[in-house]
């Protein structure tokens, strides 16, 4: 990541409930999701970059574009900053047709290749059929889908998007997420994305940032920081790891695919994936159990030799969440303490992790 | 008796029409800021603003009339000021009796615009901005076509109290044939000159007026929430 290229947050802004005292450097690719409890300033912080709050002591900066600066009196208005923007409610202007508020922000921005974009936008959000709908007779997850193609429309350089799917029942949240997925991989454009769903978390972060009460409390590359123990950022059933690998085997058979990643092999559910075709593995902590000898004769066909490098206590008393380096891999497992205990670990103990279940998220 | 409509009460009801007209159109231009401003500032100024806006709706008439009528007299401020620019002293004239229905009628114009702004809170400017609009812009490409309820609420109301006013009238503007007498004077005039026929048929007109406008209101506001909703 060079200097000139990345987004630079420094902000400061009171709130009732929380102080937010940020000063980030993001990556200006991919997915960078800010996750947190709510009320610790996730949206305090997307509305500073959107210039839709004005911190004090701000320095907001997105590659050349200073958009504040308060040592030099420097302050962007928002519809002079070049990003799009998605509410959690989807906030169509229930005025105006879906063609009408697709086209609010393009009319606007005076870019070329506007129609391009605009039709680019539509067939990736899939709305096309609805152009001529009124938003009063959308769905949820149609509205919101209009939401982000009138963001896109505008071509942004950055993308903000603050918890899209949260006003959303599961099965619309299962309808959105696809069409984000493809976004993150068919867009250059830089996300940054507000949530407090793991599920979110472990399919599109490429880069996290964890807020608690205004203050960044970890913040990495996704796979680093959902893999550390100490102050877990995802507590509970939902804690585990996500891993990258490459489909290199079909077990067609047995429905099963075997993919490669940086500490060994797993079999999944074949789900028709090509050969070579990269994915995000998400493996839950309390699907992995330990072993102190390799296993023999066990129904689990995902076994892996490591080393403890952690143990921390996990909110039942009766557990802990144990951190292992398989080759240059992390995986957590979530095992009992008297387990620990008969078993005779201690935290730089060789193990073998069993791996009960694995989804693959992309 | 004469019970058809004589020339004096079609001056009367052609110069209510027009007082109400400018009146309306005067106070859209005029309120829409002021409503707009009372739904977003923040500033120590808006309560007594706001007050201030409202006095019409308590004041009684004869009150607000004797006040215009002080300021716009050759000895107040306004007075002075008309004098100076050559147009006159305003009192008694039909631009004395518009300035008087403006101020009346401000807050029924006020009211419903800025009730229409702040149920539509901030975010509809704030996606606007957003989309690279400026706020004039915003302003008039979203948040007034979504105060569209609340415009045309203000709009008639406006009117129809312009027709309605009679305190004010008589104070600012006398009751001068054709260019200040209006119907809800004129029916005072026959009253007192025991005109009774004169005077059913013009207060049975604003009757039917004023029932019919509140009708139209009501069936309106139910097809646009149905629009809305």
């Amino acid at each position: 990541m060079s200097a000139t290229d990345d987004l630079r947050i420094r902000a400061q802004l009171a709130r009732s409930g929380f102080y937010l005292d940020v000063d980030l450097e993001l990556p200006p690719q991919g997915i960078t999701v800010l996750f947190g409890p709510s009320g610790s300033g996730k949206t305090s912080l997307l509305r500073c970059v959107a210039g839709l709050e004005r911190p004090a002591n701000g320095l907001i900066r997105f590659g050349q574009h200073l958009w504040q600066d308060d040592s030099r009196n420097i302050f962007v208005p928002t519809w002079q900053r070049d990003l799009g923007y998605v509410f959690q409610e989807p906030s169509l202007f229930d005025h105006l047709d879906v063609q009408k508020n697709v086209a609010y922000g393009l009319d606007r921005s005076k870019k070329p290749g506007a129609l391009e974009a605009l039709s680019g936008a539509i067939a990736l959000l899939g709305i096309g059929h609805l152009m001529h709908r009124h938003p009063a007779n959308l769905s949820g997850g149609e509205r919101q889908r209009v939401a982000i193609a009138r963001a896109l429309a505008t071509q942004p350089r950055l993308l903000l998007l603050d918890e899209p799917l949260a006003a959303l029942d599961l099965a619309r949240r299962h309808e959105i997420l696809p069409w984000l997925e493809k976004m993150r991989d068919e867009l250059s454009v830089p996300m940054l994305y507000i949530t407090h769903s793991a599920d979110e978390v472990a399919r599109l972060a490429d880069y996290l940032v964890v807020l608690d009460q205004g203050a960044v409390k970890a913040y990495g590359a996704a796979q680093d920081v959902l893999a550390r123990v100490q102050s877990p950022v995802i507590v509970g059933e939902d804690a585990g790891v996500v891993l990258r690998g490459t489909v290199v085997q079909r077990d067609t058979p047995w429905h099963l695919s075997q993919v490669a990643f940086p500490g060994g092999f797993l079999w999944v559910r074949d789900n028709q994936l090509a050969l070579g075709r990269q994915v995000r593995l998400r493996v839950l902590a309390r699907d992995i159990s330990l072993s102190a000898y390799e296993p023999h004769d066990t129904s689990i066909q995902n076994q892996f030799k490591g080393r403890i490098e952690a143990m921390v206590d996990d909110t039942h008393p009766s557990q802990a969440l144990v951190r292992i380096r398989c080759g240059e891999s992390i995986l957590l497992a979530r095992v009992t303490k008297r387990a620990i205990h008969m078993l005779g670990l201690n935290s730089s103990s060789e193990v073998w992790a069993q791996v009960k279940s694995v989804a693959v998220i992309e | 008796m004469n019970f058809a409509l004589n020339t004096d009460a079609w001056d009367a009801i052609c110069l209510t029409l027009e007082l109400a007209a400018f009146t309306t159109v005067i106070l859209l231009v005029l309120a829409t800021p002021l409503a707009w401003w009372l739904s977003q500032t923040q500033s120590k100024w808006r309560a007594p603003v706001g007050a201030l806006l409202t006095l019409p709706l308590v004041l009684p008439p004869s009150v607000l009339g004797f006040y215009l009528l002080v300021v716009m007299g050759p000895h107040g401020p306004l007075g002075q000021l008309t004098q100076a620019m050559g147009w006159g002293v305003l009192s008694f004239t039909f631009a004395g009796l518009l300035i008087g229905s403006v101020v009346f009628s401000l807050p029924f114009a006020v009211q419903p615009m800025q009730n229409a702004f702040e149920a539509m809170g901030t975010r509809p400017m704030e996606v606007a901005f957003t989309l690279r609009a400026r706020p004039i812009d915003a302003f008039f490409s979203v948040a007034l076509p979504l105060a569209r309820p609340g415009l045309i609420t203000a709009a008639i109301l406006s009117f129809s109290h312009t027709v309605g006013e009679f305190g004010v009238v008589l104070m600012i503007g006398g009751n001068i044939p054709g260019q200040t007498r209006v119907v809800s004077t004129q029916i005072y005039g026959h009253v007192e000159a025991m005109e009774y026929a004169q005077a059913h048929w013009l207060a049975g007109g604003m009757l039917v007026f004023s029932f019919t406008v509140l009708l139209a209101l009501s069936m309106m506001r139910k097809r646009l929430g149905q629009v809305l909703a």
